[in-house]
C-alpha cells in the first residue's frame, strides 16, 4: 500500500500535468479556429481555379503540356504532410500508417521517393528508409503560400526532367475537430476530368492563347492544391491536439479522483491503526 | 440587359471584393483591357499591375499581382495571388521595399540570378505606390 505522502505527491504531479494539458487544449482551440478560417477562406479561389482548368483542359490534348503527360508509373514521389510536434493523439500515426500502406501497394518493383513535410513523418521514415533528399520541417512557421511555392517548384522540375513519373500527396483532411482523415491525391500528372460532355463548353475569348494560359495555369494549380493540403493539415493537427488534450484533461481528473479516494482510505487506515495502538497500550498498562 | 456587372476579386487568402459595378479595367498580358456589363465570355492572363472599377460615381483602385480574369454571364472573376485596395496599402512599407529593390538592382549585374527577382520586387513596389497615390486623391 502506497504511503500517504507518496499519494499526495502523485496527486499534485497529476494536477500540474492537467494544468498543462488544459492550457494546450485551449491554445489548440484558438489556433484551430484561425486555421479553419484560413482553410475556408481559401476555398473560393481553389474552386474557381478548378473550374477554369476544367474548361481549358478540354480544349487541349494530354500531349499539349509536359505536366499533363502520362507515363508508366515507375518512379513515384510521395509528399507526406505530418505535424512537427507530437501530443496530438493518433494524428501522425494514422498518416504514417496510410503512407506505409501506399508504399506497400506500389509494390517492390517501383522506386518511391518520399518527401516529408513535418518533422514527425521525417523522423519515422529516416529510421526506415534513410535520409530523404528533400524535406520540409517546421512548416507551421512558414506561410503556407511560400512553402507551397517552394515545394511546387521542386516537384515540377523533377517531373519535367523525368526523374519522377507521378507525384502524390498524402495529408490529413479536416472533417471536424473530432475527425481527421488521411487523404491521398495525385498532383502530377495533373488530373483532368475527361468525362464531361462537349456541349457544356463555354466559348471564351482567350488572351493570350489557350496554350499560354494553360502553361501558366498548371503550375499554379499544383501550388494551390499543395497550399490547400497544408491548410487542411494545419487545421487537422490543431483539431487532433485539441481532442487529445481534452481527453488527457478528463483522464487526469479521473485519476485525481481515484487517487484522492485512495488517499482518504490510507489516511483513515492510519488513524484507525494509531487508535488501535493507543487502545492496545492503555489495555496493557491496566 | 443588365446595366451592372458583378465583380469578384478572389485571392487564396480571402475574398477581397464581391460587388455590382459599372465598369472594370484590368492589366492583361496584352495590355490594359476594359470590361463593361454584358461583355462576351473572356479569359485572360493578368500582369502584375493596377486594376480599377467604377461604381456609381466613384472609381476605386486595386493593386494586383499576376493572375487570371474570367468574364462569364455578366460576372467577372479575378483570381490573383495578392490583391489589395489602395487604401489598404502601407505606403511606408512599399517605399522601403522600393528603395531596397533599387539598391539590390544597382549592386547586381543583369546576368545575376537574382536580377529578375529584384526587378519584379521593384515593379511590385512601384505599382503599390502608384495605386496608393491614386486612391488617396
Amino acid at each position: 500500500m502506497a504511503t500517504l505522502k507518496a499519494i499526495r505527491k502523485r496527486i499534485s504531479s497529476i494536477r500540474n500535468t492537467q494544468q498543462i494539458t488544459k492550457a494546450m487544449k485551449m491554445v489548440s482551440a484558438a489556433k484551430l479556429r484561425r486555421a479553419q478560417e484560413a482553410a475556408v477562406q481559401a476555398r473560393p479561389y481553389a474552386d474557381k481555379m478548378a473550374d477554369l482548368l476544367k474548361n481549358l483542359s478540354s480544349r487541349v490534348s494530354r500531349a499539349a503540356h509536359p505536366l499533363l503527360v502520362m507515363r508508366e508509373e515507375k518512379r513515384t514521389q510521395l509528399v507526406l504532410v505530418t505535424s512537427d510536434r507530437g501530443l496530438c493523439g493518433g494524428y501522425n500515426a494514422n498518416l504514417i500508417r496510410a503512407a506505409e500502406a501506399f508504399i506497400r501497394k506500389q509494390g517492390s518493383d517501383k522506386e518511391i521517393t518520399l518527401t516529408p513535410v513535418g518533422r514527425k513523418g521525417a523522423d519515422y521514415f529516416r529510421r526506415r528508409r534513410g535520409e530523404a533528399s528533400d524535406r520540409y520541417l517546421n512548416f507551421l512557421s512558414t506561410p503556407p503560400e511560400e512553402l507551397a511555392a517552394e515545394i511546387t517548384e521542386k516537384l515540377i522540375s523533377r517531373f519535367v526532367d523525368g526523374e519522377t513519373d507521378a507525384v502524390y500527396i498524402l495529408y490529413s483532411r479536416f472533417r471536424s475537430a473530432l475527425s481527421q482523415v488521411p487523404a491521398l491525391e495525385r498532383l502530377l500528372p495533373v488530373h483532368l476530368d475527361d468525362s464531361q460532355e462537349t456541349d457544356q463548353l463555354i466559348e471564351y475569348l482567350y488572351e493570350p492563347g489557350v496554350e499560354e494560359l494553360l502553361a501558366s495555369f498548371l503550375p499554379k494549380m499544383i501550388e494551390i492544391k499543395i497550399q490547400r493540403a497544408l491548410l487542411e493539415a494545419t487545421a487537422s493537427e490543431h483539431g487532433a491536439r485539441m481532442t487529445a488534450m481534452d481527453s488527457a484533461t478528463t483522464n487526469a481528473s479521473k485519476m485525481m479522483g481515484s487517487l484522492t479516494l485512495q488517499m482518504n482510505r490510507a489516511r483513515q487506515a492510519s488513524i484507525t491503526r494509531e487508535l488501535m495502538e493507543i487502545v492496545g497500550t492503555a489495555e496493557a498498562l491496566k | 440587359m443588365a446595366d451592372k456587372i458583378r465583380l469578384r476579386v478572389v485571392t487564396p487568402a480571402r475574398l477581397v471584393l464581391d460587388e455590382e459595378v459599372d465598369e472594370v479595367t484590368g492589366p492583361g498580358v496584352k495590355g490594359e483591357f476594359g470590361v463593361l456589363p454584358n461583355h462576351i465570355s473572356f479569359l485572360s492572363l493578368l500582369e502584375p499591375g493596377e486594376m480599377s472599377y467604377k461604381q456609381g460615381g466613384t472609381r476605386r483602385f486595386l493593386a494586383v499581382s499576376g493572375g487570371y480574369a474570367e468574364v462569364l454571364d455578366n460576372v467577372m472573376t479575378v483570381l490573383a495571388s495578392v490583391a489589395e485596395f489602395g487604401s489598404e496599402i502601407d505606403v511606408d512599407r512599399a517605399r522601403m521595399a522600393k528603395d531596397k529593390a533599387e539598391r539590390r538592382l544597382s549592386e547586381l549585374q543583369f546576368e545575376d540570378k537574382d536580377f529578375a527577382a529584384a526587378g519584379a520586387a521593384l515593379r511590385r513596389a512601384l505599382i503599390r505606390l502608384q495605386v496608393a497615390a491614386k486612391e488617396a486623391r
